[in-house]
């Protein structure tokens, strides 16, 4: 039998990041279990992407807050090596009337929460992106501080950290059942058995599972999105160029390779994490008459990941009502990588019982039944 | 082999890395692609991949036939953005 003070299911960067800021603020005795190993599900198939462009407060504020603490990750965590960081920004395009309208509301408010983005005619945003097509194009809006970092570097680097303060990280280790006794959690995996007052639900696309062990029902579905990345060439493309219109996005990694996935509306609600011919042939498609010069870049590998979404596409963050202890950080919806250092941080502060850095109130499970729910429309 | 001998010929990586990454903990070729990108070239890790397998076995004492081994990804070779746009019809053709 491990005892612990807190146990937390799932090692992506979600995961990694709680089990850092807790023992960062001295709660130590710490047990992260992953059902392979660190990244394995929607961290280390993200796009890798950051940015500020949201169309809510609380996202806005998430993601001013989390990219000023990915901007000096590497020192804060000493983690030599790097996070492999870019910030030439994120070009979203406006191809309808009311995409522009979208936009500019956005904006407004990105303006109000002291983030510097703005508008961009077509002309201004080939000045940005040379080789962008801008047929159709109404205008854009750009963000120079949005970017890039490498999840896997992001991931290790908190794992690291977390491990050097006492945090034990068990990979290859499946939850299988969780059993509720009194105040006491205990987690049975195939490699033994856990328990610890506190549980923190951070299983991503497997958060309803691990939501019914404990018999509550989470809103949280797995939705399957494909990506691929090319060879790396020299650097042409400063920005993550981003349609809502086309559902893709594209962005030249500092490595040199362009990442590049599209949403699909009509995707099931599964689990699914494979690939698709159809979805090689459409994103290229979509690529090369958006940017033309992708046309002679080689696909060196494609793959799939799957969004855990809610139905307001927000995190659910906090304590379950009803299950004292028992935590969920889960629902990201595609945005889980680019809010991890604040995710970790306002849920160690939650369970800690100290007060938060930003409100998180409305990301509490109760919204659902409530009904306050709080839609996030920029999301591809 | 030397510690400085080459082992992903894509990526650039060396013995020396990959001896420091499982010295660390890395058990699996999964975490040692995703740490230090062997096996994400073009190649797709058909030089890099045995000979990982083979230097973890050798420092962890496992045997090589046990060891997991990444999911191979399509495409089998590296196609131009621009043929899979145009349906698989290569440039020469189009």
């Amino acid at each position: 039998m491990n005892r612990h003070e807190v146990i937390i299911i799932g090692g992506g960067v979600t995961g990694c990041s709680i089990a850092y800021h807790l023992a960062e603020r001295g709660m130590r005795d710490v047990a992260v279990l992953e059902r392979a190993y660190l990244t394995s599900g929607a961290t280390g198939r993200c796009g890798a992407g950051f940015r500020h462009q949201w169309g809510t407060k609380t996202n806005c504020l998430l993601a001013r807050y989390a990219i000023a603490r990915l901007e000096h990750l590497a020192e804060e965590l000493d983690y030599p090596e790097g996070i492999e960081i870019k910030q030439e920004g994120y070009l979203l395009l406006a191809y309808t009337p009311k995409m522009e309208e979208q936009f500019k509301k956005n904006l407004a408010l990105q303006k109000s929460l002291g983030i510097d983005a703005r508008w961009v005619t077509p002309r201004e945003a080939r000045e940005i992106v040379p080789f962008l097509n801008t047929e159709g194009l109404l205008g854009a809006t750009f963000c120079p501080k949005d970017g890039h970092a490498n999840p896997f570097k992001v991931t290790d680097a908190y794992a690291r950290a977390a491990r050097r303060l006492g945090v034990k990280i068990h990979t290859y280790t499946e939850v299988r059942d969780i059993k509720i006794e009194g105040s006491l959690k205990t987690v049975i995996t195939n490699r033994g058995t856990f328990q610890a007052p506190v549980v923190v639900n951070a299983a991503g696309g497997h958060a309803a599972e691990i939501g019914r062990m404990v018999g509550v029902d989470l809103p949280i579905v797995p939705e399957r999105h494909q990506i691929l990345v090319t060879e790396p060439v020299e650097q042409v493309l400063g920005p993550m160029v981003m349609s809502f219109y086309h559902n893709l996005y594209c962005q030249q990694t500092p490595h040199g390779s362009f990442i590049m996935g599209l949403g699909d509306p009509n995707e099931p609600k599964e689990y699914n994490v494979r690939s698709s011919w159809q979805f090689l042939t459409q994103m290229a498609r979509k690529a090369v008459w958006l940017l033309p010069v992708l046309k002679n870049v080689r696909v060196v590998r494609q793959w799939a990941g799957v969004y855990d979404m809610s139905p307001d596409r927000q995190p659910v963050l906090g304590e379950v009502p009803g299950v004292p202890g028992f935590y969920v950080a889960a629902g990201f919806s595609g945005h889980g990588f680019m809010i991890a250092p604040m995710t970790g941080q306002l849920m160690a502060e939650v369970i800690l019982g100290l007060p938060t850095t930003l409100p998180v109130d409305m990301f509490s499970l109760s919204r659902f039944t409530t009904g306050e729910l709080f839609v996030e429309p920029s999301v591809v | 082999m030397e510690d400085k001998t080459i082992i992903c010929r894509c990526e650039d990586v060396t013995l020396e890395e990959i001896r420091k990454a499982i010295a660390e903990g890395a058990r699996t070729l999964d975490e040692i692609k995703r740490l230090k990108r062997c096996g994400m070239g073009p190649c797709q890790g058909r030089t890099c991949r045995p000979l990982i397998a083979g230097e973890i076995a050798r420092m962890t004492g496992q045997n090589p036939a046990e060891l997991a081994l990444p999911t191979f990804r399509p495409p089998v070779v590296p196609l131009k953005l621009g043929t899979l746009a145009r349906g698989g019809v290569p440039d020469e053709q189009a």
